[in-house]
Formats: C-alpha cells, structure tokens, sequence
C-alpha cells in the first residue's frame, strides 16, 4: 500500500493506493486536514488513469506534419529534438525555443524545467497554463500584502469562523471534500450562477449574489461602500497595519447600493443583507474572504481580487487568526507551480528574473554567470500567440498542459501550435494537444515517480511513487536530463532523482519569498505540516502576516480600483453572454478524466446550461442540440434548462474538444498585469444548431 | 504642470460628479497624458463628491469624507477648485476665471450642472437671490452642512416639492429625529416618473413613518420660525424649510459666448454644441434623448466624450440613455424606468399592474412586442433588479411575468427541465438511493460500511445527516418492503 496525494487539484486529498479485486491499482481515502478522509468522484476513480488503454508507450515522431506520427526509440526521438533545437537556435538564436509548462507539475519539475529553458536553451520564452488560473490571485496578493501564498492559513482555519464570502468559487462541485470545512460557516457567494455551493449556501442561512458576468469588481466596490455606510469598516486596524486606505475608498464612493443594483442585477437589499452578515462577522473576527476563478478570469481580474482585498481589509480580517482572505488556488501544484521559475518573469523561490540580486543567487546555485540567464519572456496567451510569427518562436516544447482545449480562443491557439516548425510534447496519452506534435514522448503520470506538491494552503506535500512507469516510459525529468546533455549541458547539471532535485531547490531558494530551504524527504515522510516559508532548520508557518506584511514597511497595501464594463459587451448579433467553468466530473481539458468511463459516463459531452425563457426565445428545449457562437466560434452543446439561471447569461463548462470546445468561443482579451484572459465573458447568440 | 508635447489641451468647466467622471475615463484611458491634457475647473472649494449620497448624509449615512470622488493622479489631469469660469471666448478659445486668469482650450467640455430653482414664493429667497431665512436647497456640500445646522431631532421641518429629492431628504429628516411635511404642487409626488396609484401607495408608506404629505397644494408663504403657508390658508410648521421643487440648467456661460441653448445647452450625438469645439455633458446639457437630472445619463455622456476627445473612439456616439429612477429611502424600495404614464387604448402595449395598498406595494409593467417599455415597482426589490436590466439591455420578458414580480422566473410552459433520474443522495459520488438500498441488501448496516461500499458521504460530507436518516429509517426491515 502506498499513501500518496490525488493527481488533480490543489486540494491534493490524501489517499491509499492498493491493488484492487482485479490486481490493479484503487483508490481510497486517507485520512488527511485538507480532505479529512474524503474523496469525490475524481480522487475514488483516479487509479484507473493509471491503466488508460491509449497509453503511450513509445516515442511518437514524424518528419513531415502530412504524415502519420510513427512510433520510434527513445535516441531517435530525443537526436532529432536535439538536432532540430540546435539548428532553429542557430539560425533565430535562442528565443526561437519555447518551452509551455503546467500547474500540474510537480515542484521539482517546474523547477528543473525553468532552469532547462534558461540554461540548456538559453532562452527567455518559458511559461505555463498557470496564466489561465491564478495569477490574477497572485499579483492582487503580491500588491496587497507583499507576498503570495494562496491561503496564508491552514483550510481547517476557515471552518470554525462564523461566515465565509466566497467571490467566484465553486468549491462543491470542483473540489467537493473542502465543503467539509464550509459547513459551519454560514456562506456568502457571488456567482452568475445557482451553483451547487451557491445552493448550499441558501440551504444554511446563507446568501447568494448573482450578478451579471463581467461585473463582479462593481459588486465588490458596492460592497465596499455599504461596509463604510453601515459602519462596519475596522479604523483602528486600517491605521495600524494598511495604507492606502482613503484612495481606495474613493473608488467605493461612487458605488452606492441602488447604482451597484442596476450595474450588476443583484437587488440593493441582498447587498445590505450581505453587507451585515459579513460585516457582523467581521466585528468578531470571525469571517473570512476567498476568491476563486470566476473573480480572477477577466481583462480586469487583479483589479477585482485587489477589491475583494480591499474590502477584506477595511473589515480587518487579514493578518489575524481566525480570520482572512485566501485565493483557492485550482490546479494540483497551482501553488508551487507559480513559485519555481516557469514563469517568464520569475526564478525560483518566487524571485523576480529582473531582480539583480535574484539573479546572483539562482546564478551561483547553478554555477553559471548571471549575464547568462536570459531576461523576462512573453505570458502565456501571448507566447502561444506569437508562435510561429514574424518574430516568435519557432518551436516549443510542451510539458504537462493541452492549451489547444483550455486556451481562450482554441482555432486560432491550434493555427498557432500549427504554424510552428517543431513541436515536442510530453504527455502519457494522445491529447488533443499532443496529437498536433511533430515528436510526442511518453512519460510517467502521478503515481509512477515521486515529488512534492505544493497545495493551496502553501503546505509543501509528498507525493510517493506507487508503481513503476510502463515499460519504455520516462520521467519529465530524465527526459530534460536527456535532452540538456544533447544541448551541450554537463551530466550533472540535470539530476533525475526528484529528492535531488529538491534538495537543489532548497538551495536555490534560500532566502527568497518561497523559502523551501528546510524542505526535506525525512520531513516530508514524517508527516510534518510544512507551510513556507520554511527555512532551514526552522520552523514552518501555518499563519502569514501575524505581525507583519511582507511588504518593507510591515504594512498591507489597499489598492485603488475602478469598475469597467468586460472587454465584450453584448449587442443585438450576440445578445446573451457565456460564462465558462467546470464540472465535478471532470479536471480542466479532460485529458485524463474523459478517459475514465465512470467520469465519462456521467458527463459524457459539452452541455450548455440555459434559462427555459431565454431557450424558448431561441426555438430550443430540453436535450436539443444548440449551436452557441460568439466572435471567434461555435461550439454545439446539448440544452440544459436551468429555471435558476439568470435570463442573460449561457453556462458552458470548458472540458471538451473539438467542436464541443467552450473555448471556441472565449475572448483573448487580456489582464494588463497578470495576462490572464477573459474566459468568463464573452458575448453570444443562441440557436439551434443544424 | 507637465505637459506632454503635442497632447491637445482639453478644459472642462465643473467639477461635479460628471465632470470628475469625465477626467477619470480621461485618466483610464489615456494614463501617461500623452493624448490629451486635461484642466477641470470647479467653483466649490471642495474636491468632487458624489451628490448623489447628499440625502444620505442627511439622514446621517454618510459624513462628507465618506462621499468623496477619487482625482486622477494621471500627468495628464490637473483640478483646479475654488475657481469659477466667468466667461467663454469662442473665437479666441479661451476662458476666463474669476481670478482674473484665461485658460485656452483646445476642446472645451461644459459640465457646469444644475441649481436648485427656487420657487417665487414669498420669503422663500431674498431679493438678491439668496435663500431666505431658515429656507436652504439640497444641491451642494454646503446646502447639506447648512441643513443640518438649521435641524434638531423633534424640529418642525417642511420639504417644498415632493420628487426624487424631495422624498429622500424627507426620509432621511424623518430618520434623523425631525417631524417632517412634503408639499408638492402636482396632483401626485413624483409626478414624472410614476402614476398615481403608486404615488397615492407611496403617499401612504410615508403616512405610517409619520411624514404627512401635502399633493396638489401651492406653498403661498414661508414665514420664517413659524412654518409654510398654503393656499389653502393652512400653516405646516417648520423650523427649516427645504427647497427640492426642481433644477435649472446652469447654460449662462454658454448663452453669453453665443452658443445655442433652451432650458439646457443643446447637443447632438457628439455632445457637441453649436461651436464644434465646445462640448457639454450632465445636467446642463440638453440632448434629444432627454436623461437630464439623473447622474447615470451624464456618466455615460462622459464615458463617450472622453472616447472621442482621447481619439481611443473618434466614432463614438451618444444616443441617449435608459435612466431608471431608484428611490433611496431607508426601507422603501421604488423603481421606475421609461413609459409609465401610458394610453389604457393603445393596443400596441400590454400592462401588468398590482396593486396591493395592505402590503404597500404597487408593481406595473408595460410591455410592447415582448419588451419592456416602462415600469414602476414599489416593494419588489428582487424583481426591480432583473427589471431594470431586461431594460437596460432590450432584453425579452419572460412569459410567465407575474412570477417574474415575485423574484423567479419559472419556465414557460412546454419548457420544463428533463425528468429527473433516480435521486441522487451523494452527488459528490453520484451515489442514488437506490445504490443505497442495494448495499443495505448486501449487508451494508452502518455509515462507514455504506461508505466503503458506495463511497456515500465521502466527498463534501453534505449527505451524511441524509444517509443517517435512511440507515435508521431502515434499521432491520427491508427498505424495500
């Protein structure tokens, strides 16, 4: 029996793996502070991904993007990237070679994979899906309190206080066992949607706030003002531990409760309502604010989380036990995945690329000059956009994602991903990306190699190796160790063993914001909760910003921040807005979830969730096939009325491919600080389709 | 002042809330001032604040530093307050300040508001044109501030004109502690925007907060420390009166520099006046589309300018706006939008109304070809959110539409959702209770060992009273028998 962690999100359960009735390899529970002995669907079917009959076994290659991939050895497949990286290097120089990588990956593999980009390809164009999920988070964090850690307090915080806002997040259906915390709180949600947390609220005295798609900042700075018109704003704790308090609220002031109504569609009395509950709450200490993606995937989400911030100070929450606000971050390594250097603009330990000091460390650790490491480097829309261009890379090197499914915008990512003159590819099975590659290589999953995972409370976890790869598979990274010593790289630069790896990436990130110096196997085996930063030889910490924020001068930062419409508004030719999300079935592009025919079974194709007033305008009912389009696609989805859904507003969850893709019709339009893009919004109309 | 190089020279005169708006979409969209360079002038010493939130500091919501606007801290913006603009040279594109000095513009946007327009009753102004003794207006800080001064909780107070205003700062007295009187010279409060079922309603709430209010009355007389005589030849008593009986167009500047006007400066789509370089927006405009004295119409005029002026939308249009009048008095939800005021016999239109004078609430809604034409809502405050916005954006109305009063929005008929399958206990695990049963059947007699057999209660933990409930309802006989 092997205990290890779930492959899919930041919840990362813990749970047993053992041979089944059928000697293969099942799932159960562990008992664990995140998950406390729970599982959904996704974690109890997990394993079976393990025996997935499409298994790649065997390097894929084809010389001619007109022929079939067929399968070769490993050095023919590795020869050919090599030699084809060296040429396109020489030719355009470095930044001709990208490397995408993923949330997904485990730390040691995020790391080794930014240190490959910049030492074995020297190049500056390295980033990861993590775009697509959290970095609005991240960067309203970074402004407010210095530093970003999706939660700054352990999960189990949370159920003990006496309400919970929770802005865009569906934690029942997406990551269900953290509802295990939720239940006591009585719960406030802001979602477009009756969602299955938004019901769980109304079931336990809560609140839900429905607004329009796109106007979630107003619905927060509408709150914000109430706060202070109601008296519920904390003046000593703004004095004593923010700045910034006064020109933040300016922007509030304009947001009184009936002009919020009219801009957002939630009646001023459910604000008033919501204004109490939380305010109360926060009187004693006792409340806690946390944003998901529905706050984060918009061209203004930083802004809108630093409002969600900002209000979660005027109240005196962060930086108190018992109270607080959070991100809950989404992918599996969402968290570690954001702090080890596969960002273009970052190196590992959450330090800055542009940072001079930064740069000496990371040099030193590996044993260049750091005049070699290149500078900062495209986001991850934008990378995936200029591929191939007048002056893009020429080729890519894909771990660990399927962006041709989860990126807003899917043909033109596909024409993209198409247009280059090499793409490499590391998954387990033929994704919808992968299939696009001129070389696909086979590599291990989840519970065939080790490595921590950081999850969404910052606590750094094991996850342990339960079975050995197929034969002819390799891991991630004895893959960039392969592919380094053909670049040119000495042998030892490149460690294949994850401890390692990590005890590299202790070193590495000394001192730095995401210290994991004390991050070790024996600490990790017994069990102990370490949440960075965690120094050598010193304690974790549960709790940030007890005393102080990171920020030099100990201070949180209010944010000042305006409301403006979403980047698409709706017209007479797309009157209907579509908004994106997931199903508790399924985890992001449905790579490994489709391929389980319970998951599969249960949500087997796109459907798109749809008011029965606004589908009979459209000449649809229950179960026809609607052809939804927006600007840039259509995607065919089966009807599914919804009485509680708003009149204005079409659900699509993102899992699918093909012409089923939500994606085909998200807008690429992008944050200006995180570049994230607007998958929540985009503009549609709504017919049947033929 | 840093002035970018070749960044046009734009002055705006007035720095209420939609002349501090049109700087702000200024700074957003052009936040290095490399397009534009923009000049606010304003007569009040105070920076801008939202006037909207006047009547809450009446009624104690709010204090002056809770209503103030954010300044753009963009190089391209500089406020300028406590000066007013005296006059305007269009030909030499220049104005003149009250302290002597010009500003020369290369556009001129004109937001220089509205006053309050005293009625010609006797005592209520001076002959200079101030206000009387113990009368004050509701427009401005200083009117506020003054206000409170002249009311003590118990005082007399009489309000003179019963709109919008008028009701809000009666409400908002009222709270404070003040015995309040509304009189209003039109056969109804709130003439314009709602009818007269729902204003005799409306009358009637303010009735049991204790605020009397007098429709149809002329105020003949303000005698000051005694109270307002009518015409009637009654005497309301009030130690304060406050004057909320309409605005007029401050467009003096505009009619002295020759530009075309009426009650307010006209403009076209361009917001344009008649001298193509100077603009106007907010109340002292006056476009086709009407909107004046609302703020919304007059953000949007300063979101459109601000696209064309910056040139980030050279094209861009002002067609009018749907403004909806929203009542805020604590406790009293009204909503009114568009054509309320409608012909019984027009074939063309379907109304709804209900009217329930027990409850205090009135709820009407004009409908043509499926959209919503006007509405007037007085106790629906779930139902006045989703209408204003199926106004807003020209939606259709849902069939069922007396569900839709009520806050929900059922399915019409023929549109209900898919049969549900077998119910669901788990849904984390998708667990039925039919699986339920079966492992009961299978020997299955404790939560821990269902869920080791259906992974029930596993996941959120949601079910676990549900599943505990069927366990014991079971207890040893078959579930299904």
């Amino acid at each position: 029996m092997t205990t290890t962690h779930c492959p899919y999100c930041a919840l990362q359960c813990a749970m047993s793996l053992e041979p089944g009735p059928d000697g293969r390899p099942a799932a159960r529970p562990a008992p664990f502070p995140t998950n406390r002995g729970g599982l959904c669907r996704k974690g109890w079917t997990s394993a079976e991904v393990l025996g997935v009959p499409d298994r790649l076994t065997r390097p894929l290659l084809r010389k001619d993007r007109t022929e079939d991939l067929v399968e070769v050895d490993w050095d023919t497949a590795l020869d050919h990237v090599a030699e084809r990286l060296l040429a396109l290097r020489a030719e355009h120089g470095p930044d001709a070679v990208a490397v995408f990588g993923s949330g997904g990956l485990t730390n040691e593999k995020s790391y080794t994979l930014g240190k490959f980009a910049r030492l074995a390809l020297g190049t500056s164009q390295i980033d990861y899906n993590g775009r697509f999920c959290m970095s609005s988070a991240a960067a309203a964090g970074n402004k407010a309190f210095g530093l970003d850690r999706g939660m700054p307090f352990p999960l189990t915080d949370v159920g003990s206080s006496k309400v919970v806002l929770l802005a865009g997040a569906n934690p029942a259906e997406t990551m269900p066992p953290m509802m295990g915390h939720l239940s006591a709180p009585r719960l406030i949600v802001i979602d477009p949607r009756r969602s299955a947390t938004a019901q769980v609220a109304l079931d336990n005295g809560g609140l839900h706030l429905a607004p329009r798609p796109g106007t979630d900042l107003a619905l927060a700075l509408g709150l914000s003002h109430l706060m202070g018109a109601r008296g519920w704003i904390d003046r000593d704790y703004l004095e004593e531990r923010t700045t910034g308090f006064e020109r933040a609220w300016e922007h509030a002031a304009a947001w009184w409760p009936e002009i919020t109504e009219q801009v957002t569609g939630v009646p001023a009395v459910a604000l008033r309502e919501a204004a109490d509950m939380l305010g109360a709450a926060a009187r004693e200490h006792s409340a806690y604010i946390l944003t998901g993606r529905g706050s984060e995937q918009h061209a203004k989400g930083t802004d809108t989380v630093s409002a969600w911030i900002n209000l979660a100070l005027a109240l005196g929450l962060p930086g108190r036990e018992g109270s607080g606000y959070g991100c809950i971050t989404g992918q599996g390594n969402g968290q570690g995945g954001r702090e080890h250097g596969q960002k273009a603009d970052q190196l590992p330990g959450y330090r800055r690329i542009d940072d001079p000091a930064a740069r000496a460390h990371v040099a030193s650790v590996w044993g260049v000059d750091p005049d070699t490491l290149p500078g900062p480097g495209r986001s991850a829309f934008e990378l995936l956009d200029s591929l191939g261009e007048g002056g893009g890379p020429r080729a890519m090197l894909l771990f660990g994602s399927n962006p041709v499914v989860s990126a807003p915008d899917s043909s033109r990512i596909r024409s993209r991903l198409n247009s280059l003159d090499l793409l490499v590819t590391a998954d387990f099975v033929l994704s919808e990306t992968a299939a696009l590659g001129d070389v696909v290589l086979p590599v291990a999953q989840w519970a065939e190699e080790s490595g921590t995972m950081t999850n969404l409370e910052g606590r750094v976890l094991r996850r342990n190796r339960a079975l050995p790869p197929p034969e002819g598979v390799r891991t991630d990274l004895e893959v960039l160790a392969a592919l380094a010593v053909r670049l040119g790289q000495p042998a030892d630069r490149f460690p294949t063993e994850p401890d390692t790896v990590l005890a590299e990436l202790g070193r590495a990130t000394a001192g730095a914001p995401a210290d994991y110096s004390g991050v070790t196997p024996e600490r990790l085996a017994s069990g102990e909760a370490l949440y960075w930063p965690v120094r050598a030889g010193a304690e974790p910490t549960p709790r940030l910003f007890l005393d102080a924020f990171a920020h030099p001068d100990g201070r949180a930062r209010l944010v000042p921040v305006a409301h403006r419409p979403p980047a698409e508004v709706t017209d007479e030719a797309y009157p209907l807005i579509a908004t994106t999300g997931r199903l508790m079935g399924h985890y992001q592009s449905g790579a490994q979830t489709r391929r389980v025919p319970e998951l599969a079974g249960a949500e087997p194709e796109v459907y798109v969730e749809v008011h029965p007033d606004t589908a009979a305008h459209a000449g649809l009912g229950e179960g026809d096939l609607a052809a939804v389009t927006s600007r840039r696609g259509v995607t065919r989805a089966r009807v599914r009325l919804t009485p509680t859904a708003r009149l204005d507003t079409v659900f699509l969850p993102f899992h699918y491919a093909g012409e089923q893709a939500a994606n085909n019709l998200t807008n690429p339009a992008l944050d200006p600080t995180s570049r994230m893009p607007e998958f929540k919004v985009s503009a549609v109309r709504l017919e049947p389709a033929r | 002042m840093n002035t970018v190089q070749g960044a046009r020279r734009i002055v705006v005169v007035g720095n209420g809330m939609v002349g501090a708006r049109f700087a702000e979409e200024t700074a957003r969209l052009d936040p290095l001032g490399e397009r534009v360079h923009v000049t606010v002038v304003g007569a009040e010493h105070h920076p801008a604040y939202n006037r909207v939130l006047l009547s809450g500091m009446v009624a104690g919501d709010y204090t002056a530093d809770q209503i103030r606007l954010p300044v753009p801290d963009t190089p391209g913006v500089t406020v300028r307050t406590g000066l007013a603009a005296v006059s305007l040279d269009t030909a030499g594109r220049t104005v003149t300040l009250d302290d002597g000095t010009a500003l020369e513009y290369d556009e001129l946007v004109l937001a220089t508001g509205a006053r309050a327009a005293f009625p010609p009753v006797t005592g209520v102004s001076a002959p200079d044109g101030a206000p009387g003794e113990g009368v004050c207006a509701l427009r401005d800080l200083d009117d506020c501030r003054r206000l409170l001064a002249l009311v003590r909780p118990g005082a007399p107070v009489v309000v003179l004109g019963g709109g919008v205003l008028g009701l809000e700062a009666a409400r908002g007295l009222q709270s404070r502690g003040a015995r309040v009187s509304v009189v209003e010279s039109s056969p109804w409060i709130m003439r314009r925007q709602i009818d007269r079922p729902a204003a005799d309603i409306l009358r009637r709430r303010y009735d049991a907060l204790g605020v009397r209010v007098h429709s149809w009355r002329v105020a003949s007389r303000w005698i000051p420390g005694t109270g307002l005589e009518l015409d009637d030849g009654r005497v309301l008593p009030g130690d304060a009166l406050v004057v909320t009986a309409g605005v007029r167009g401050n467009i003096e500047l505009a009619k002295d520099a020759g530009i075309e006007v009426e009650h307010g400066i006209l403009v076209d789509d361009t917001l344009a006046t008649s001298d193509a370089r100077v603009h106007a927006v907010g109340d002292c405009a006056q476009h086709p589309g009407g909107g004046a004295g609302l703020v919304q119409p007059g953000w949007e005029q300063a979101g459109v300018l601000a696209r064309r002026l910056t040139g980030i939308e050279p094209q861009a249009l002002y067609s009018g706006s749907r403004p909806v009048t929203r009542l805020k008095a604590e406790g009293i939800e009204l909503t009114a939008f568009g054509e309320v005021h409608t012909d019984d016999n027009d074939e063309d239109l379907e109304t709804l109304t209900v009217s329930d004078p027990h409850g205090g609430r009135y709820a009407k809604l004009v409908v043509r070809e499926d959209r919503l034409v006007g509405s007037v809502l007085l106790g629906f405050p779930e139902a006045a959110a989703t209408l204003s916005q199926l106004h807003d954006t020209g939606a259709p109305v849902p069939a069922d539409r007396l569900a839709l009063l009520q806050g929900a929005v059922p399915a019409p008929v023929g549109q209900e959702a898919g049969a549900q399958a077998a119910p669901v206990v788990c849904r984390c695990n998708a667990v039925t209770r039919d699986d339920l049963e079966q492992a009961w059947l299978d020997g299955a007699r404790t939560r821990e060992t269902i869920a080791a057999a259906t992974r029930a209660t596993t996941g959120c933990g949601g079910c676990v009273r549900d599943v505990n409930a069927l366990l014991s309802g079971w207890d040893d006989k078959s579930p299904v028998g």
